[in-house]
């Protein structure tokens, strides 16, 4: 399934965000077909790196476990190919910039093809070092970043970063680490209205502090969808069936 | 070197050739932009020299003394010279860049300064500078580092400073500016970042070094006149890298004088027993930046360790990343061991006692100036050794006597 054949046909898309090699080093891809029997429209799978500038305690706490666990971006690509015989759904990478640096940026491009990995969202990747440095590599294979904007980012550079995205924008519901309630306030929503009046040519998924069915929903109402990254992580922590877990957890954040 | 260096260093975005930049994450670009554009207007203005001159003059007591040390010239050889940041108020050259940020701080309206510490000494500096200008003041500080150096976390929780203590990873300098960064991202409008050297995104290696150059400005001029003419070797230790920027800076052209930046060797050159990033990381990125880096096969930093706090960090400012690569300085390391004989001779012989920092680069200099017996050398004593004692007087106290 094609990322873009999904944004034409539907709305209201749900994507997850989880930790690879969390809670059980290969825990990757019992949960990427939880996720898939839950209905779950497309997935983010985390690639672990030790200090992770943008996200809150979840995560780095999840990021840490499965370091620990002994996940790797070598281990994780062989567990994503393993993954691609059994879910259909697209699967996007996200992650950090020194592991694919030292991984070599060609080779995990490369690995990224091989395990028909979409796009990849690389949050301390700036776009003008990206065009400048590594753009080529990733176009050439088809394999596509995914920019985030935030309150502060200028409707100029909004426009930017829209006019050069192939899959689609996120967009971060506050100024903010991942897994912090998203306050519920005017100024988030004059930033909601702000980007829909745009009118971008790119869809647009909403990330960051949605944990529950209301604040899905209100996204829902402004974009294409909502990526859930710490209320999952959270849900699955402790988990002894990931798979019921994680139907109930979709079943709760639909209503 | 050319004679535009500082011009041409940092590059616009922030680049010492392939090193620096701003690998941060979008909630911070903007922020990373709009210091960069005060520093830029902000503090080359009048006004704001004027004020940071008059602080550096009648608050922190500048400038400090160059210093021939007699008695370890004598017995070590060569001519040994101590500029004395020891001096500086609050202990150590941190506070040169800390009056520096919060001042920009204040210009810029914000009310709230945050930042991480090892030794505690930058920790320290930046409390004083919030206590001097009237801002609030949060220092992230590693578990290790406050049992380590608790005399200066009473300091910080004195001059009104909140410590927040970090117990994630190793519980040390790394963890503690993960943790600093986190806080940063909840208000980055009213806050502002005081990063603790020439490490972290554009612009503040450029701003850190730019605010320590004062030591070099002062320390060559000293120099000269005490002796008539430049020094042959320029050593200083390597945490992040800011005293050493601070001094090397004002000799990056003379050709004719070598530079030594010290790393510390820890226990040993075996992984997670030393921090010594040049001799043994690659390039890579952490904390928003690019530089030498101490990490795993696969791209994760590695566990490092130092006996001095403020020196156990798996990256590198960029700036010397980049002097290393063009060979301008020269990187070596100093282990644990040779540090601490260096702590009780410069207390012992001089009545200096250094932070254990500045005890790395006294080492150097000393096995300098015994193997080149005409050599003269100026060693950037850091800081001094006081927030040390009862960790040195525990577990190396009966070695000497003590
Ligand atoms: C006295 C002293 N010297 C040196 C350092 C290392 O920092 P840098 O390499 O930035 O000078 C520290 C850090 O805490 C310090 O306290």
């Amino acid at each position: 399934m094609r990322l873009t054949n999904i944004f034409n046909n539907k709305s209201d898309l749900l994507s997850v965000y989880f930790t690879a090699g969390f809670p059980e080093l290969n825990s990757t891809i019992s949960v990427l077909e939880a996720l898939e029997n839950a209905g779950v429209d497309f997935v983010e799978v985390g690639m672990p790196f030790s200090d992770p500038v943008a996200d809150g305690p979840t995560i780095q706490g999840s990021s840490t476990h499965a370091l620990n666990n002994g996940i790797s971006l070598k281990l994780l690509f062989e567990q994503l190919e393993e993954a691609k015989k059994r879910v259909s759904f697209p699967l996007i990478l996200m992650g950090y910039f020194n592991p694919i640096l030292k991984f070599g940026v060609e080779r995990f491009v490369e690995r990224c093809v091989e395990c028909d990995i979409q796009g990849v969202i690389l949050p301390d990747m700036p776009y003008e070092i990206y065009d400048e440095k590594y753009r080529h590599i990733f176009e050439k294979r088809g394999v596509f970043p995914i920019f985030l904007i935030t309150p502060q980012t200028t409707d100029e550079r909004i426009k930017l970063l829209d006019e050069n995205s192939s899959l689609f924008l996120y967009m971060v519901s506050s100024s903010s680490v991942t897994g912090k309630s998203s306050g519920n306030n005017m100024q988030q929503l004059a930033y909601f209205k702000r980007v829909a009046e745009m009118k971008l040519k790119s869809p647009v998924m909403t990330g960051f502090g949605i944990s529950d069915n209301k604040s899905f929903k209100r996204v829902c109402g402004y974009t294409n969808g909502a990526i859930i990254g710490s209320a999952y992580v959270s849900a699955i922590k402790n988990s002894v069936d990931i798979e019921s877990d994680t139907l109930s957890f979709v079943k709760r954040i639909r209503g | 070197m050319s004679e535009n260096y500082f011009k041409k260093y940092p590059s616009k975005d922030g680049f010492y050739k392939e090193y620096g930049g701003a690998f941060v994450p979008p909630v911070l670009e903007k922020e990373m932009k709009k210091i960069a554009d005060s520093y830029f207007t902000i503090s080359k203005s009048h006004n704001f020299i004027s004020e940071l001159r008059s602080i550096r003059k009648h608050y922190q007591g500048r400038p400090t003394p160059v210093y021939f040390c007699n008695r370890l010239s004598e017995k070590y050889g060569g001519r040994i010279y101590l500029k004395r940041e020891d001096l500086n108020h609050s202990g150590a050259h941190k506070l040169n860049h800390c009056m520096g940020e919060a001042l920009l701080a204040k210009y810029m309206g914000k009310k709230r300064l945050i930042a991480e510490t090892g030794a505690g000494q930058h920790g320290v500096a930046l409390a004083t500078a919030a206590a001097y200008f009237g801002l609030e003041c949060e220092i992230h500080m590693g578990e290790v580092d406050m049992k380590k150096e608790h005399p200066n976390v009473a300091r910080m929780k004195i001059l009104g400073a909140e410590v927040i203590p970090v117990s994630s990873g190793l519980k040390t300098l790394k963890e503690a500016v993960d943790s600093a960064f986190q806080s940063y991202l909840k208000d980055p409008d009213n806050t502002i970042y005081c990063i603790g050297s020439v490490v972290g995104p554009h612009p503040f290696p450029m701003m850190v070094r730019d605010f320590q150059r004062i030591v070099g400005i002062e320390a060559k001029e000293q120099f000269f006149d005490m002796t008539g003419e430049l020094p042959d070797n320029v050593v200083a230790c390597v945490g992040g890298g800011s005293n050493a920027m601070g001094i090397f800076s004002s000799f990056l052209e003379d050709d004719e004088c070598s530079l030594y930046g010290v790393e510390p060797g820890g226990l040993s050159l075996k992984k997670g027993e030393h921090a010594a990033t040049m001799t043994k990381g690659k390039p890579g990125t952490i904390h928003g930046f690019k530089c030498y880096l101490l990490q795993e096969e696969d791209g994760q930093p590695q566990p490092v360790y130092s006996v001095a706090s403020g020196l156990d960090y798996p990256g590198v400012g960029p700036e010397h990343s980049m002097l290393r690569d063009i060979n301008r300085v020269t990187y070596d390391s100093v282990g644990d061991k040779e540090a601490i004989d260096a702590f009780f001779e410069l207390s012992r012989l001089e009545g200096i006692i250094p932070a254990l920092e500045s005890a790395h680069a006294v080492a150097y200099a000393l096995k300098l100036a015994g193997e080149k017996p005409h050599t003269s050398v100026l060693v950037n004593l850091s800081g001094r050794g006081d927030k040390d004692l009862d960790f040195v007087i525990d577990n190396y106290g009966k070695d000497y006597q003590i």
